[in-house]
């Protein structure tokens, strides 16, 4: 049933959710509509949808002239890059031992993982400012990707995956000469990649999207992620330039949006399987 | 026939369906009488558990009329049909307990949708006497199927067998006109599929539906219908009782289908005489046909003696009661059921016959030919 | 056999250490950047902590002047009243869209895509788009208001609306997340048991969805709640962008006060105290969770 369903019974369902799609994306047409208008036609508050007159490029260019819009991407794919980078060299080894190694003190470093499971990143966020502070390091890409580089639910997730590797494959490993280290980069991650994607398509997601962090430890622009830059703009120059605003706003989501038109799949399934267990 | 007066139970006329341009069933007809047991016996992607859909009105099909109880019911959805089904998983609901899992078919036709709201349901009028009635109902047909002292518990809690139990339970409970089982002793282990079989016919005995039954398994088909329809690419070959097509199947891939081990098949030609000849020797069988056909011989149909092909024992098999002989002859390879007497040894030449009434003639189309003993000359 | 013994007890210590060897920096990194902080913030809920001035410590103060505080009170209430709208509006549109999709087989995957959408967007960029969209004279849900005659309020500036707007946004953002979630418990339904539930006479698709899709989601749908609980009570970027608390504290809730308490006033110790009452929310709900999904909604 339902296979060969006809268009035309079909059609009510398909009429719905074509409406609830029209709501959910009318932030999207209205924002990308408002960056190609003038900004006396967006104080004309008329409903259409196509500009009378294109100011695209005049919009688009003042957003380049008064934001570092290069600068705030390429900050927000170092940070991310970053942040990735250490939580993989971390948690995919400390995983495997989890996994697949006998060692006095295993149950203590499970316990503190799922203990670090429940508790938010903003709750040692203070002691860790203070920290940075003292220590002089605000403002810099360190206090932005230091905080994020231990990832228990990394942990957890890549503990999960390995669980499921058969043993005889790390036993196979052993007696080809292979260091525990060698092991797990040459034979455990090879064989993890999908628990791997859908781990830094989550973290990416993840700080990409942040602004609590960066906007307690970042001042100014130089260090700033897009998401602060947005806010940046937002509250110190566009004041009612929505136009403008609009525009800065479509070109800092678009990566990531462009990234998962690109991967659809592949995201939803990376945010379905880390989005059930933490 | 074995029912004289058929009652009608369940039909199906001309069904037709394909899936994604794949053709599932090809035309495909089948009638089942009140009270008859039929099995749907075929290799697992023939078709058979499509048509079972069909005709509980799960799958909705190309073409072709469904009748069930003598009413079509073509169109209908499947709680409006009187079919009940077993199906493999049983599918059973994991969060009801045994008596609310069997009770559902009754609660789903006898309370109205208010009254079966869990608290407030309960003070509708009418709603205590008929949950009463279920009740009673369940513990009548838990009862016979040693569910009694399970009832509070969920399927969870349950073994393979009576899991199979509940669901037989869920569905017989509404004493439905036409009864489908879709492979339902596959999930169980061979000592209680054994003696589940069994069960099954009681059952069915009991409640008189017209009950179709899919399986892959020949021995299942054959010890338990009355009659078995064997399928093959969405094809029924042929619907017969199980001696009839164990014996006379007129199809070639019937008779290849039936029997362990599978029969013998023998190149064989018919001359313009009508004998039936085996790489130019002359056999005992006579026919109307000519030109190229196979002789099929079961494996207990050979005669070791004298007389017939030449043919050099390859190695034996021994399983107590019998044994299997496997022989060379010719360019192929022929098998033998012996009894538990002297084994020839390997290296052995023998001469094998065949008793010429149980052999079966098929052209090259597969179909059956007639084929007789050959009179003696001059008779 | 003595050697046998030590050879064994030497590979297992060589395992031992090779394992330890493994989990030493994600070991230290969590002490350092997780355990240790979190401790100190809890010390620090006790102390009059303001940074660059020595901690003393205050015992329960700080939780005494939480609850005189009118303004921690009011975001306390806020958060509440924000996640008692978010949770069950997004979970059940959620639930809703998931049951659309996968109704048939049209559109699934453009339709995923679409409700998907709001996921991996910049939240802070998304909340000016919905600024412009909200905006009380040249907005267009105000303009299409006009249009049939009504005038809408200022949703984000007037007391009355914010909370609400912000809620409405915090569905728009939560429910497509929702949405994936329920299609992954849908697809573990097993197809046969809504069969059977048709030869069962379940004949509408309402009565199905009673049977055996709803409880069948029970596991699922709790999982949901509880997470959308926990994602909403964390809500941040959307006050931080659009209201920054106000007008008059009408949208302060318990994320945006910690903060301006601990980064904009520098009392970190008064912020540590909203800290930890922001982890006991949580926990306890994790808690009721584990409890919940332990005792009634697993089906052995």
């Amino acid at each position: 049933m339902g296979d060969g369903r006809s268009l035309l019974r079909d059609l009510p369902r398909l009429a719905l959710l074509s409406f609830l799609g029209l709501i959910i994306l009318s932030p999207y047409i209205w924002m990308l509509s408002a960056s190609l208008k003038p900004t006396d036609e967006i104080f004309r508050a008329n409903l259409a949808l196509i500009p009378e007159r294109f100011a695209a490029i005049e919009n688009y260019s003042r957003v380049f002239a008064q934001v570092p819009v290069g600068r705030y991407l390429l900050n927000g794919v170092i940070v991310c890059g970053g942040i990735l980078f250490f939580q993989l060299l971390f948690a995919i080894p400390a995983g495997y031992a989890l996994a697949k190694l006998r060692f006095p003190g295993r149950e203590w470093v499970f316990g503190a993982v799922m203990l670090g499971l429940l508790v938010p990143p903003h709750v040692p966020a203070l002691p860790l400012y203070a920290g940075f502070a003292a220590l002089g390091m605000l403002n810099t890409y360190a206090a932005l990707i230091i905080p994020s580089t231990i990832s228990v639910f990394g942990i957890f997730l890549f503990r999960q995956f390995f669980r499921s590797l058969p043993d005889d494959l790390i036993h196979a490993a052993r007696l080809d000469g292979m260091g525990e280290g060698a092991i797990v980069w040459r034979v455990a991650l090879p064989n993890a990649w999908p628990a791997a994607t859908a781990f830094a398509i989550f973290s990416v997601v993840a700080h990409w999207n942040d602004l609590f962090w960066p906007l307690i430890v970042v001042t100014g622009t130089e260090y700033a992620t897009p998401a602060l830059g947005v806010l940046h703009f937002h509250t110190e120059e566009a004041g009612d330039d929505f136009a403008a605003l609009m525009a800065a706003c479509a070109i800092m989501t678009a990566p990531l949006i462009l990234a998962f038109l690109v991967a659809q799949r592949r995201f939803v399934e990376g945010i379905a399987t880390t989005g059930l267990k933490g | 026939m074995t029912y004289p007066t058929r009652l009608p139970g369940l039909s199906v006329e001309g069904a037709r369906l394909s899936l994604g341009g794949t053709p599932i069933l090809r035309d495909v007809s089948l009638a089942v009488a009140r009270g008859e047991f039929v099995a749907l016996l075929g290799p697992s992607g023939c078709g058979k558990t499509s048509l079972m859909r069909v005709i509980a009105g799960i799958q909705a099909a190309d073409a072709g009329v469904v009748r069930i109880g003598g009413r079509e019911v073509t169109g209908l959805h499947p709680a409006q049909r009187d079919v009940a089904m077993v199906f493999q998983s049983y599918a059973l609901y994991p969060h009801l307990t045994v008596a609310q899992n069997i009770a559902v078919p009754l609660t789903m036709r006898r309370l109205s949708a208010a009254q079966r709201l869990p608290l407030l349901g309960g003070l509708l009028p009418g709603s205590r006497a008929a949950r009463a009635a279920i009740t009673a109902d369940v513990a009548g047909i838990a009862e016979p199927l040693g569910l009694a002292h399970l009832l509070a518990r969920k399927p969870g809690q349950l073994s393979g067998g009576q899991r199979q139990r509940v669901a037989l339970a869920r569905a017989v409970i509404r004493e439905p006109g036409a009864f489908l089982l879709d492979e339902p002793l596959s999930n169980l282990d061979a000592a209680l599929r054994v003696t589940t079989r069994r069960e099954i016919v009681e059952i069915h005995r009991r409640v008189g539906a017209a009950t179709l039954y899919v399986t892959h398994d020949q021995s299942e088909a054959l010890t338990m219908a009355d009659r078995v329809a064997v399928m093959q690419a969405g094809n029924i070959l042929q619907i017969a009782t199980p001696e009839e097509i164990y014996r006379e199947p007129v199809d070639l891939r019937v008779a290849s289908f039936i029997g362990s081990p599978r029969i013998n098949l023998l190149d064989a030609e018919i001359g313009e005489d009508g004998v039936v000849r085996v790489s130019g020797a002359a056999t005992a069988l006579h026919s109307h046909a000519r030109g190229n056909v196979t002789l099929a011989i079961r494996p207990e149909d050979w005669v070791m003696g004298a007389e017939g092909q030449e043919a050099r024992v390859e190695h034996t098999e021994f399983l107590g009661d019998h044994a299997l002989v496997h022989l060379r002859m010719g360019a192929g390879t022929v098998t033998l059921r012996a009894g538990p007497g002297a084994l020839p040894h390997a290296g052995e030449v023998l001469r094998l016959g065949f008793d010429p009434a149980r052999a079966l003639v098929f052209g090259p189309d597969g179909r059956r030919i007639a084929a007789h003993r050959r009179e003696p000359a001059c008779a | 056999m003595p050697e046998t013994t030590s050879a064994r007890s030497r590979t297992r210590r060589s395992e031992a250490l090779g394992a330890w060897l493994l989990t030493l920096p994600a070991a230290l990194s969590f002490a350092l950047l997780m355990l240790l902080p979190t401790l100190a913030a809890i010390a620090m809920a006790f102390t009059d902590y303001e940074l660059g001035l020595v901690p003393v410590w205050i015992g329960l103060e700080n939780f005494r002047e939480l609850l005189e505080d009118r303004g921690f009170r009011r975001s306390f209430l806020n958060t509440i009243i924000y996640v008692g709208l978010v949770a069950p509006l997004s979970v059940g549109l959620g639930l809703a869209l998931a049951l659309l999709i996968e109704a048939g087989a049209r559109g699934r995957v453009f339709f995923r895509a679409v409700f998907f959408l709001p996921v991996v967007s910049l939240t802070v960029a998304m909340a000016a788009a919905w600024q412009y969209l909200l905006h009380p004279t040249i907005g267009p849900v105000n303009t299409l208001l006009r249009l049939i005659g009504i005038t809408g309020p200022a949703w984000l500036s007037s007391s009355d609306t914010v909370l609400i707007s912000l809620a409405a946004i915090g569905v728009w953002e939560n429910a497509g997340f929702n949405m994936v979630l329920f299609m992954a418990g849908l697809t573990a339904i097993p197809r046969e048991l809504r069969e059977a539930a048709c030869v069962d006479g379940a004949q509408s698709g309402w009565s199905r969805f009673w049977l055996v899709t709803w409880p069948l989601l029970g596991p699922t749908t709790l999982f949901v709640v509880t997470i959308t609980m926990i994602r909403s009570i964390r809500v941040f970027d959307t006050v931080a962008v659009l209201t920054r608390g106000g007008p008059n504290k009408a949208s302060e809730v318990l994320l945006y006060t910690m903060y301006t308490e601990g980064f904009t006033f520098l009392r970190l110790g008064y912020s540590a105290a909203i800290t930890l009452v922001f982890l006991v929310i949580v926990l306890a709900l994790m808690w009721v969770q584990t409890r919940v999904l332990d005792r009634r909604v697993h089906y052995g």
